[in-house]
C-alpha cells in the first residue's frame, strides 16, 4: 500500500501525540506511586502485629482486633487507653469548633457583603489574616495572650483557636452564595411582614445551606489534621487530639501499633467517600 | 434607645459577633507577640531579645537555613508541580477525571503519620536520615499544595487564547511562553505561597525526618517556648515576631488567593 505523503504525515503526527499521552500519564502516575508509597506502607503494616513500624511478623488482623476491643489478647494488656480518648477529643474539638465557625461566619459573611466597601475591606483583610498565618504563629500568639490573661489552657482554649482558622473558610464558602443570590428576595420577605429571623430561616438560610455545608466540611478536616495550634493551645493538663498523641508517641521513639489500622480504615472511608462523590458528580454532569 | 429589632433589621451587624471574636483572638493574640518581643520577664520595656537574636550565630544561621529549606522545596515542587497540573489541564493528554483527586487524597492523612511512614520507607531503603530526608518530606507533604492551584487556573484559561496564538503563527514553545505561562502565573503565585509559607515555619516535620539532627527556625521557636520555661518566652516572642514579618512581606506576592485555592480543595 502506498500511502499519501499528507497520510503519511498524519500517521506521524497521531504516534506522536500518542507517545506524548502515554509518557505524559506515566509522569502522573511516577509522582502517584511515590505519593502513595508511604500511606501504603502503613496500610500493608497495619497487617502484622509487630510493635515496630517496619517489621513485618506475618499476616494478622491482630492490630485491627485489637483497636476495636480495646484490648491485645496477645501481650495480654491493655490498648493505650489515651488513644481512645485522643480520638474522642479530636471529634468532639472538630465538631464544635466547625459548628460555632458555621454559625459565626454564615452571619458574618450575610453581614460583610451588606457593608460599605470600606469597612468590608478592612473586615475581609482581617479574615484573611488567621488563613495567612502559619499555624505555629496562630498557636503562639493565642498561646501568649491566654497566659497573659490567665486563662488555663484545656477543651475551651482549644476549641476557640479552631474557631480562630476555621470560620474564614466558613466565610469565604458561604460569600459566593450571597452574591449569586437576589437581594430583593430578602427584602420582600421583610416588605410581606416577616421579622428578620424568620425572613433569615425561611429565606436566606436555604439559599446559604450548601455553601454552609461545605464551610462547616472544610473546618471539620482543618481543625481534625491540625497540629501546631492544637499543640500551643492544649495546656499540659493531659489533653491530647490525635495529632499530638502522634507526636508525643514518635518523640518517645515508638508509634501505637494500633494507629496504623486506625488510619488505614480513616484513608480507605475517605477514598470511597471521594469516589462515590466523584461518581455522582459525573452522573449529575451528563444529565 | 433602638429595639433590637431594628438593630437586625440591619444586616451590616451580623458580623459584628465575627469582629469583635476576630479584635479578640486575631487581632490582640498578634499584638501579644509584640509586646512579649519588646519586654523583659518583668514587663519592661528591652531590645534585649533582638540583640539576643542578632548575637547568636546559631539563630540566625538558622533562620538562614530554614530559609532556604523552604526556598529549595518551593522550587523543586514547582518544577515537579507545573508538569503535573499541565498534564491533567490539558485535554490532549486524555487523563483520567479521578487524576486531580488521587492528587490531594493523601492530604486527608494525618501528616504528622505520613511524615513517619516517610521515615520508615526511608529506613527500609537503608538511606540515611538527614537534609535528603528533610526535602523529600517536605517535597512529598506539600506538592498538593502547588499543584492544585496551577491545575484551577489551567483548568480555567480561555482556550480560544491558545488556538489564537497558534493560528497567529505562534509555535509551540511561543504559546507556552507568552500566552500559557503568563496566563497560569497567578496559579503559581499561590502555589509558591502555600509551599513556601507553611515549610518556612514548620517544627514537627524536621525533627521527625531527621530525628533531631536538623533545627529549624520553627523548632528553635517552638523549644522557647518548651523546656527553657517562662525566661524563654520574650525570645521566643522576638523569633515569632521575625517569622510575622517574612509570613507577611511574603503574602505580598499573592494577596488573598491563597485563601480560594485552598477553599476549591474542597
Amino acid at each position: 500500500m502506498i500511502l499519501t505523503p499528507a497520510q503519511i504525515e498524519a500517521r506521524r503526527r497521531a504516534r506522536a501525540l500518542r507517545t506524548k499521552q502515554i509518557a505524559g500519564n506515566a509522569y502522573l502516575w511516577l509522582l502517584l506511586v511515590v505519593l502513595y508509597a508511604p500511606i501504603l506502607l502503613i496500610i500493608i503494616f497495619s497487617f502484622t502485629k509487630s510493635k515496630v513500624f517496619g517489621n513485618w511478623t506475618g499476616f494478622t488482623f491482630q492490630l485491627y482486633q485489637n483497636l476495636f476491643t480495646g484490648y491485645d489478647y496477645n501481650a495480654q494488656v491493655r490498648v493505650d487507653p489515651n488513644l481512645y480518648r485522643a480520638i474522642a477529643f479530636t471529634f468532639i474539638i472538630a465538631f464544635a469548633a466547625a459548628l460555632i465557625a458555621t454559625i459565626l461566619g454564615t452571619l458574618a459573611a450575610i453581614g460583610i457583603y451588606n457593608m460599605r466597601s470600606r469597612s468590608r475591606k478592612v473586615v475581609s483583610f482581617l479574615n484573611s489574616v488567621p488563613m495567612i498565618n502559619p499555624d505555629i504563629l496562630t498557636g503562639i500568639s493565642l498561646f501568649l495572650l491566654f497566659v497573659f490573661l490567665g486563662i488555663s489552657r484545656g477543651m475551651t482554649t482549644v476549641i476557640i483557636a479552631h474557631v480562630v482558622f476555621c470560620t474564614p473558610y466558613v466565610v469565604l464558602s458561604v460569600m459566593p452564595r450571597l452574591t449569586k443570590m437576589n437581594p430583593n428576595i430578602y427584602e420582600a420577605a421583610l416588605d410581606l411582614g416577616a421579622t428578620p429571623f424568620q425572613a433569615l430561616r425561611k429565606v436566606l438560610l436555604p439559599e446559604l445551606r450548601p455553601g454552609m455545608v461545605s464551610g462547616f466540611i472544610l473546618a471539620l478536616t482543618l481543625s481534625i489534621d491540625d497540629f501546631g495550634v492544637t499543640f500551643f493551645t492544649k495546656g499540659s493538663g493531659g489533653l491530647e487530639t490525635l495529632s499530638t498523641f502522634i507526636y508525643a508517641d514518635a518523640r518517645k521513639g515508638g508509634l501505637t501499633p494500633e494507629l496504623r489500622p486506625l488510619f488505614s480504615l480513616i484513608f480507605l472511608t475517605i477514598l470511597i467517600l471521594l469516589v462515590v462523590m466523584n461518581i455522582r458528580a459525573a452522573k449529575q454532569a451528563k444529565k | 434607645m433602638r429595639k433590637l429589632t431594628d438593630i437586625a433589621a440591619n444586616r451590616r451587624t451580623w458580623a459584628w459577633p465575627y469582629v469583635l471574636f476576630m479584635v479578640l483572638f486575631v487581632v490582640l493574640p498578634l499584638i501579644m507577640i509584640v509586646y512579649y518581643a519588646f519586654t523583659d520577664a518583668d514587663g519592661g520595656f528591652t531590645l534585649y531579645n533582638f540583640i539576643k537574636f542578632f548575637h547568636t550565630s546559631e539563630a540566625i544561621n538558622t533562620l538562614i537555613y530554614s530559609f532556604a529549606i523552604a526556598l529549595i522545596t518551593t522550587i523543586i515542587c514547582l518544577l515537579l508541580g507545573y508538569p503535573a497540573a499541565y498534564i491533567m489541564a490539558n485535554a490532549e493528554f486524555k487523563t483520567p477525571a479521578v487524576m486531580a483527586m488521587l492528587f490531594i487524597l493523601p492530604m486527608w492523612i494525618n501528616f504528622l503519620l505520613r511524615t513517619i511512614a516517610t521515615v520508615e520507607l526511608f529506613n527500609m531503603f537503608g538511606l540515611p536520615l538527614g537534609e535528603g530526608a528533610l526535602l523529600f518530606g517536605m517535597c512529598y507533604d506539600y506538592l498538593p499544595f502547588m499543584i492544585y492551584p496551577i491545575y484551577n487556573t489551567l483548568q480555567k484559561m480561555d482556550k480560544s487564547l491558545i488556538e489564537a496564538a497558534e493560528d497567529l503563527g505562534a509555535n509551540k514553545a511561543k504559546v507556552f511562553t507568552k500566552v500559557i505561562l503568563p496566563l497560569s502565573l497567578p496559579g503559581i503565585y499561590s502555589g509558591i505561597v502555600m509551599v513556601f509559607m507553611p515549610t518556612v515555619s514548620t517544627f514537627a516535620i524536621a525533627e521527625l525526618l531527621t530525628r533531631n539532627k536538623i533545627t529549624l527556625f520553627g523548632s528553635l521557636i517552638q523549644r522557647s517556648f518548651g523546656e527553657g520555661g517562662i525566661a524563654m518566652w520574650n525570645y521566643g516572642a522576638a523569633l515569632s515576631l521575625i517569622m510575622l514579618i517574612i509570613i507577611a512581606l511574603t503574602s505580598f506576592l499573592d494577596s488573598g488567593k491563597e485563601s480560594d485555592a485552598k477553599t476549591s480543595l474542597i
